[in-house]
């Protein structure tokens, strides 16, 4: 199948800047997928996310959504259209005053007609569980919940590519599980392509592939736990690596026979007791 | 103590007056603001306040919030009735005396005007959302399109102001706090010390603003925002009969000023 997103040799530099930003991405992410993007800061990541819808053209290479190049100006409203993106800020997202007219401002300004404005606000504002809140101000909502308020406004394109820039990098706990549960739900009910860039590594445990970026090269690109089980490369990163991980990791080195690489807590100590029980018996 | 300004201040409501579509509001300000102006003698000042009044009870907008939004201008106000008073000629209320019964009656006169003009505009924005406001605006000043008038840039960049009052607002909150906490003064000292002292929240204030326009175009541009060419609405304004008969009577209302004026001179 085509991949709904291609990164061939992509180069970028910001103006200005001496250091190349990416150097050489190439990528292919397929349609459906839930891809977390991981990297500290400076490593590339929000770069990578902003030439998803030609907020940023690359200066060699080319990017490629579903086979429409960014770089062509005359298909930029049609990238944009098919590629939503949610910043980390979610004050400097929001453009109205009540939130609905927030989330009608996207296919307002595609020219749809007001009735169908209507149904798709509605439509978005349940499916993110913020309808209840369509007639508040937004600076008046909590974090999590303007976060999803901006979550709306992008759907109420229907893309079919969501990008998420750090979105809880500004959340409290609360905040961040509302955030990450609505990203899961978009892509696994309703099918979209979610590419998800944080620096919380606790949040890509579910994902179905995770990339590691790395001074603007990909360092790393698998499913979450081949990943997370180069300790040493994410060590070099700078990155921290799930307890579950350094935990089995640790009972290996001790003699501890496991089979598999559970990532979450729970399927982890259940592996750690059917290893104990299987030793007590012998 | 920031949260106080009521600039742009909305109150929400299902009333007549709140329901009448943007359009009609804007042009019975200017409306009434003409008719102000041609108020002559006291009946005429009488009449508008009436009309101001009738206009308050039927938005059930209380006249204390009224008052507030006076209250910042009284310093104006009271100037103009003092100079009034002082510098009108006619008969002395006492022999000798410099202010006259006319300067008297000019001074309640313009400071009648002043509260009325203020009110007026005001019951505008206390029943309109502001983002009706804006449409309301763009809308009536279409026609000015054909004259190369940016009416649609000008809208958006009204409406965006008053998005980020409250954000820029809570941020300047939160930056006199931090430093307040660094041992910062901005209560004592002479005016010029005081001016002085609020340099470093203007810094950062503006650094952060710009920041922030920055990040809202590149929102607003991959939310597909590429002016107002081919834009639709999701809510359309439309003119009820409650609109016209709102027109006419202000039609009416504004011959009758005039009317009084001219049987006055």
């Amino acid at each position: 199948m085509e991949p709904i997103i291609r990164f061939e040799n992509v180069h970028y530099t910001y103006p200005g800047d001496e250091l190349e930003s990416l150097c050489g991405v190439s990528l292919a992410i397929e349609k459906g997928s839930f891809v977390a993007v991981l990297g500290h800061n400076g490593s590339g990541k929000s770069t990578l996310a902003k030439h998803m819808n030609a907020i940023l053209v690359p200066d060699e290479g080319r990017v490629l959504i579903e086979g429409v190049d960014t770089a062509d100006e005359e298909r930029l409203l049609d990238v944009r259209r098919r590629v939503g993106m949610v910043f980390q800020n979610p004050d400097n997202q929001i453009v109205a005053n009540v939130v609905e007219d927030d989330v009608a401002f996207a296919p307002e300004n595609l020219g749809v007609e007001p009735a169908e404005i209507r149904r798709r606000v509605d439509a978005s504002l349940r499916l993110v569980g913020m309808y209840d809140f369509r007639m508040h101000a937004p600076h008046l909502l909590s974090g999590g919940q303007k976060q999803r308020v901006a979550i709306a406004g992008v759907i109420a394109m229907q893309p079919e590519i969501i990008v998420l820039d750090e979105p809880t990098a500004m959340l409290d706990p609360q905040g961040r599980h509302e955030v990450v549960s609505t990203a899961f739900s978009l892509c696994r009910a309703r099918g979209m392509t979610v590419v998800y860039i944080t620096h919380h590594m606790d949040e890509c445990i579910d994902a179905d592939r995770l990339i590691v970026m790395s001074n603007g090269r990909v360092a790393a690109d698998g499913t979450p736990a081949e990943v997370f089980a180069n300790t040493a490369l994410m060590e070099r990163e700078g990155l921290d690596v799930p307890e579950t991980v350094r935990l089995l990791q640790e009972l290996r080195a001790a003699g501890v026979r496991l089979e598999g690489e559970p990532l979450a807590v729970e399927p982890c100590a259940e592996l750690i007791a059917q290893a104990l029980l299987k030793r007590s018996r012998k | 103590m920031l949260k106080d300004i009521t600039l742009g201040q909305y109150f929400p409501g299902d009333t007549v007056v709140h329901r009448l579509d943007p359009r009609t509001k804007i042009l019975l300000v200017v409306v009434y603001i003409v008719a102000l102006f041609q108020a002559e003698g006291w009946i005429g000042y009488a009449l508008v306040t009436l009309v101001t009044l009738l206009c308050t009870a039927l938005s059930r907008i209380r006249l204390r919030s009224m008052f507030k939004g006076v209250r910042p201008m009284l310093f104006i106000i009271a100037l103009t009735a003092l100079l009034n008073i002082f510098y009108t000629t006619g008969t002395p209320i006492r022999p000798g005396w410099i202010v006259t019964w006319e300067g008297l009656a000019r001074a309640v006169q313009m400071m009648l005007r002043i509260v009325l003009l203020i009110s007026g505009t005001f019951l505008l924005t206390y029943t309109t959302s502001p983002i009706a406001l804006t449409d309301g605006l763009e809308l009536l000043l279409n026609p000015l399109k054909k004259l190369r008038v940016p009416v649609h840039e000008m809208t958006i960049m009204m409406s965006m102001a008053l998005r980020f009052i409250p954000t820029l607002i809570s941020e300047t909150d939160k930056i006199m706090s931090a430093q307040k906490a660094r041992g910062a003064d901005f209560e004592t000292g002479s005016l010029t010390r005081r001016a002085k002292a609020l340099l470093p929240i203007l810094v950062p204030l503006f650094v952060s603003a710009f920041k922030r326009a920055d990040e809202l175009a590149v929102a607003m541009e991959s939310r597909c925002y590429h002016g107002g060419e081919g834009r639709t609405r999701m809510k359309q304004l439309r003119m009820e009969r409650r609109d016209c008969i709102a027109l006419i009577l202000g039609g009416i209302f504004l011959a009758l000023m005039i009317a009084l004026k001219s049987l006055c001179l």
